[in-house]
């Protein structure tokens, strides 16, 4: 089942293939048809999960590389389930939302979405650690493409730095999966046989020097991804030149696998390691939060302003995940659903504006609210959802991460507050800046409002933000138990090492 | 005789090559290439008929084990890959083809000799039939100079450094009192080291150096490889390599290894500073052919991970390496084989843009095969650096596979640029292509394995393994 999800993207880029370069209308529906398929899939994974059950589900283990234990090992859990329902849904949308925005070599185009659509799957499936890499590492290959074929002006740059950025990370992450894999063949920790299975890794025990020099390895790979202040530098390069699909994919993806895999790997595998870096990983949180939010008020570039508002609100997933607490935890989780949602939704009203105008400078725009009130309205609600208002979705993360913070420390909490209200302020000051005053600019004059398919894809997004917002049990419900179990791990290794 | 049957029909195939050659009108001369062919597959499949007979040969100058068997197949597929790249290639350049092709297939028989040798005299033998051979084919092209410049460059360069190895040779001979492999073993074993034997080792560790274009021995590469016809610069940077490397891990690990603490050391740093230098290097390249040339030079201080590792991990790491290494590289050379036309040089970066716009499929093989030599999943190539980082965490030299993971970084920068050319640059003229079929043929061929290898690596890490464990 798992497999079947996670390559039908890959088959259908694979058919388009043969598609005539010039039907460009059918390679358009078919690859929407496939994302949309995908998505529908991904849903009938929901009614058989059991909600109760901490450890992974759908399972799907066979033997790959035997010589050196290596498998091809797929399961979720509840941490990897709503990355993988949150995946599929944003290929759908980015790809019904690239429509008219592509117009060059659109095969190429819908070919490496579905296939970064695979790699993205694959990662947020695979629980072997050479079988993650690989999903790791092809997923940079068509964002690469993605920025730099259909990117802005300065996509060539953009594209190799982010592709140079992302595998310096992956590299050490690579060492240390390779390190773990010799230690779990080291009878002082672990079983005996060498394995990359993650879960058999988790029960290694190592000694804590050890731990730390392993989390260090991974946490480069993991914190480029996410971005952390301060390895972000890709980020708005990245942004700013990327496709409006690829900006969102992004933002609502990418970005999440580096928090996923902290959650997921340096939690789980170096559980002391983690407690002992937490101090660390919050203050370089913290700054990231303050820091983006700063940035991102001196943007006069509509899609960097975004691409830092990412790094601030990822500031505040890093900061749930390392508050260890399990209000935080949860509330990272679903902060990573309501960033892929909300800056997803930000990302598509830009590139609705960039479709119209060729510009993502505010400076250009004003007054836009008489004459695209639908846009206005869809545009207000996102900002919202993205500044946590009560009622929508954001609210609700950053509330939990607040509460986790504030059980680890005072301190936490109340820097990371400050955060809120810079957020509010910048894109409260964006909105008034773009919607309200005078249509001054005569460019803008006959800017037509939202189409019917615009309204089509916006219309789910602003859905699950009011879902979210105001019935979040079923989004906190799934990964409850998982979370849980997580939480307990990295408590009672706290326990042994007190006992030690 | 019939253990030395792949070798001698090379060499009967290459001398009837050499005699038919006059008596065949121009417009004939295709049918050496086919000859040419039918002698390698009939080596190739000699060779593999002698698959686990295991024996020594020529009293014990030359040993017919896996290992030796596992590279000879190396240096035939690759030879039979550049036979078929070269068909239209050489009518193109105006290349004599009986030569071309006599000359190939000598190359080959000394490489062979040099995967067999157990004797320090065999190994030399071998190399010289292989290094005398590939001085005239880098300088076939006779009316360009800088195939003339990279041919004398070569040749000068490598008689001085076959001194060295002679030198080497000769030390290490008066200080133990053989040639033999595992004599010098069993003295070393016994005797600790003096003066004279390092500097033997010191020599050959130069000599060998010189051979796979380590640093800083590599002064011929670049313009040895971009004079020379291109189809050769992809099997001298193949096939020269792999052959070098085979001799050079018999020698340190079969006679020398009781020794490895002296030279161990000094291993690491040629590896360190040969894939540093050759990246680095690689970088400011305009020509692709020069750039895949310091390429060539980073990926041996790669495989020299290998012989720093030094245990059957090590071995196993560099073989699956060079088949990977073998496919992707001679996918490189003939991607720029691939843009030649007659009377011009396409061999700059500008060539390739808008490549893959024009031709997805070559773009997309030329795309994989960039990958694979970065080291990116799924491909051959990262299933061997892979395979070659296991082995340097498992021996704990930690700050050696750091260096190395921190060069395929470096690497994709210049790997990217060839890329970036191929999908996100405007052409600006249109030259037409028109590959023959089996250029197409092998680059397709090719573009597959490294993909397959990638994917299903497990029947290649088994063949590798029992390869290696039979020297070791």
């Amino acid at each position: 089942m798992l497999s079947f999800l996670c390559y039908l993207p890959l088959a259908g880029a694979l058919i388009i293939l043969f598609f005539n370069r010039e039907w460009h209308k059918p390679i358009r529906l078919f690859a929407f048809l496939v994302s949309l398929s995908a998505f529908v899939v991904s849903l009938f994974l929901i009614p058989p999960f059991r909600l109760d059950y901490s450890g992974m589900q759908w399972v799907e283990k066979h033997p790959w590389i035997e010589a050196i234990g290596v498998s091809y090992f797929l399961g979720v859990d509840g941490v990897s389930l709503p990355l993988v329902l949150l995946t599929t849904f944003l290929s759908a949308i980015a790809v019904l939302s690239s429509f008219t925005a592509i117009k060059e070599r659109q095969k190429e185009y819908y070919v490496s979405l579905l296939f970064l659509e695979t790699g993205m799957l694959g990662v947020f499936m695979a629980l072997d650690l050479f079988l993650f890499y690989i999903f790791w590492e092809v997923m940079l290959v068509p964002m690469y493409f993605l920025i730099g074929v259909w990117g802005h002006e300065r996509r060539l740059y953009a594209a190799i730095k982010f592709f140079l950025y992302t595998l310096f990370g992956s590299v050490l992450m690579l060492l240390g999966i390779l390190a773990l894999y010799f230690l779990s063949a080291n009878p002082a920790y672990g079983t005996g046989g060498g394995t990359f299975d993650f879960l058999q890794l988790t029960h290694l025990s190592l000694p804590i020097q050890i731990q730390l020099w392993l989390f260090t390895a991974f946490f480069f790979a993991f914190a480029i991804k996410v971005p952390m202040f301060p390895f972000h530098t890709w980020l708005p390069d990245a942004h700013v030149e990327a496709p409006t699909a690829g900006s969102v994919l992004l933002a609502g993806v990418l970005l999440k696998m580096g928090t996923y895999g902290f959650m997921r790997f340096g939690l789980l595998l170096f559980p002391e390691a983690s407690r002992k870096a937490a101090p660390l990983m919050v203050t370089l949180a913290i700054i990231g939060i303050i820091y983006g939010a700063f940035v991102a008020m001196a943007q006069t570039d509509m899609k960097k302003l975004i691409a830092y508002s990412s790094v601030s609100h990822l500031g505040f997933v890093m900061l749930g995940i390392f508050s260890l607490t399990p209000q935080g935890l949860s509330g990272a989780l679903l902060q990573m659903i309501n960033h892929g949602i909300s800056t997803g939704a930000l990302f598509l009203i830009v590139g609705m504006l960039y479709e119209r105008r060729h510009t993502h400078l505010i400076s250009e725009f004003g007054g836009l609210s008489h004459r695209m009130p639908v846009f206005a309205t869809f545009f207000a609600i996102t900002m919202f959802s993205s500044i946590g208002l009560p009622g929508l979705n954001g609210f609700i993360g950053e509330f939990l991460i607040l509460l986790g913070a504030f059980r680890a420390r005072f301190l936490y909490a109340a820097l990371a507050v400050s955060g809120i209200v810079l957020g509010a302020a910048y894109m409260l000051w964006l909105y008034q800046r773009t919607m309200f005053g005078e249509c001054d600019n005569p460019k803008n004059r006959s800017i037509p409002d939202c189409g019917m398919r615009e309204i089509c894809y916006m219309i789910p997004l602003v859905l699950l933000m009011f879902w979210i917002g105001l019935y979040p049990k079923p989004f906190l419900h799934i990964s409850e138990a998982t979370l849980q179990h997580v939480h307990q791990l990295v408590q009672t290794t706290l326990l042994s090492s007190m006992v030690r | 005789m019939i253990r030395f049957l792949p070798e001698l029909l090379l060499i009967g195939t290459g001398l009837f090559l050499l005699i038919l050659d006059p008596f065949l009108p121009a417009s004939r001369k295709s049918l050496l290439g086919k000859i040419a062919l039918l002698g390698l597959v009939g080596g190739f499949l000699a060779t593999l008929s002698l698959w686990g007979k295991e024996s020594l040969l020529f009293g014990g100058l030359l040993a017919l084990d896996g290992y030796a068997l596992f590279f000879k197949e190396i240096f035939l597929s690759v030879t039979i890959l550049t036979l078929l790249v070269s068909f239209r290639y050489l009518s193109l350049e105006k290349i004599p083809q009986g030569e071309y092709f006599a000359l190939l297939l000598f190359a080959t028989v000394g490489m062979m000799v040099m995967a067999a040798g157990t004797n320090l005299l065999s190994i030399y033998l071998g190399l010289e039939v292989m290094a005398i051979s590939s001085y005239a084919l880098v300088g076939l092209i006779r009316k360009d100079l800088r195939s003339l410049e990279g041919a004398l460059k070569y040749f000068l360069l490598g008689a001085f450094n076959s001194g060295i190895i002679l030198y080497g040779i000769a030390l290490l001979y008066g200080a133990t009192g053989s040639t033999d492999l595992s004599e010098i073993f069993i003295f070393f074993s016994r005797v600790p080291p003096s003066k004279m034997m390092l500097v033997g080792v010191a020599l050959l560790v130069a000599g060998f150096g010189f051979k796979i274009s380590a640093f800083p021995f590599h002064m011929w590469v670049p313009d040895a490889y971009e004079g020379s016809p291109t189809p050769i610069a992809g099997y001298l940077s193949v096939a020269s390599k792999a052959a070098s490397f085979a001799a050079l891990l018999r020698v340190f690990l079969v006679a020398l290894i009781p020794l490895q603490p002296e030279w161990r050391n000094l291993v690491i740093l040629l590896s360190i500073l040969t894939m540093t230098f050759g990246n680095l290097l690689a970088f400011a390249q305009e020509s692709v052919k020069r750039m895949l040339a310091y390429s060539s030079i980073a990926h041996a201080g790669y495989l020299l991970i290998g012989l720093a590792v030094g245990n059957v991990l090590g071995v196993s790491a560099i073989l699956f390496y060079f088949v990977a290494y073998a496919l992707m590289n001679l996918g490189a050379f003939s991607m720029i084989v691939l843009l030649t036309r007659q009377g011009t040089r396409a061999e700059s970066l500008e060539d390739f843009k808008g490549l893959a716009n024009r031709h997805p499929v070559w773009g997309f093989c030329f795309l994989l095969f960039l990958l694979s030599l970065t080291g990116i999943p799924p491909s051959a190539g990262f299933v061997g650096k892979f395979y070659l980082l296991a082995g340097a965490i498992q021996t704990g030299l930690y700050g050696l596979a750091l260096v190395a993971v921190l060069n395929s970084v470096v690497a994709l920068a210049y790997y990217s640029r060839i890329a970036r050319n191929m999908y996100m640059m405007e052409e600006r003229r249109r030259p037409e292509i028109s590959p023959s079929w089996a250029l197409r043929f092998s680059l397709i061929l090719l573009a597959i394995l490294t993909l397959g290898f990638g994917l299903f690596p497990a029947p290649l890490f088994e063949l590798v393994q029992e390869a290696s464990q039979s020297i070791l």
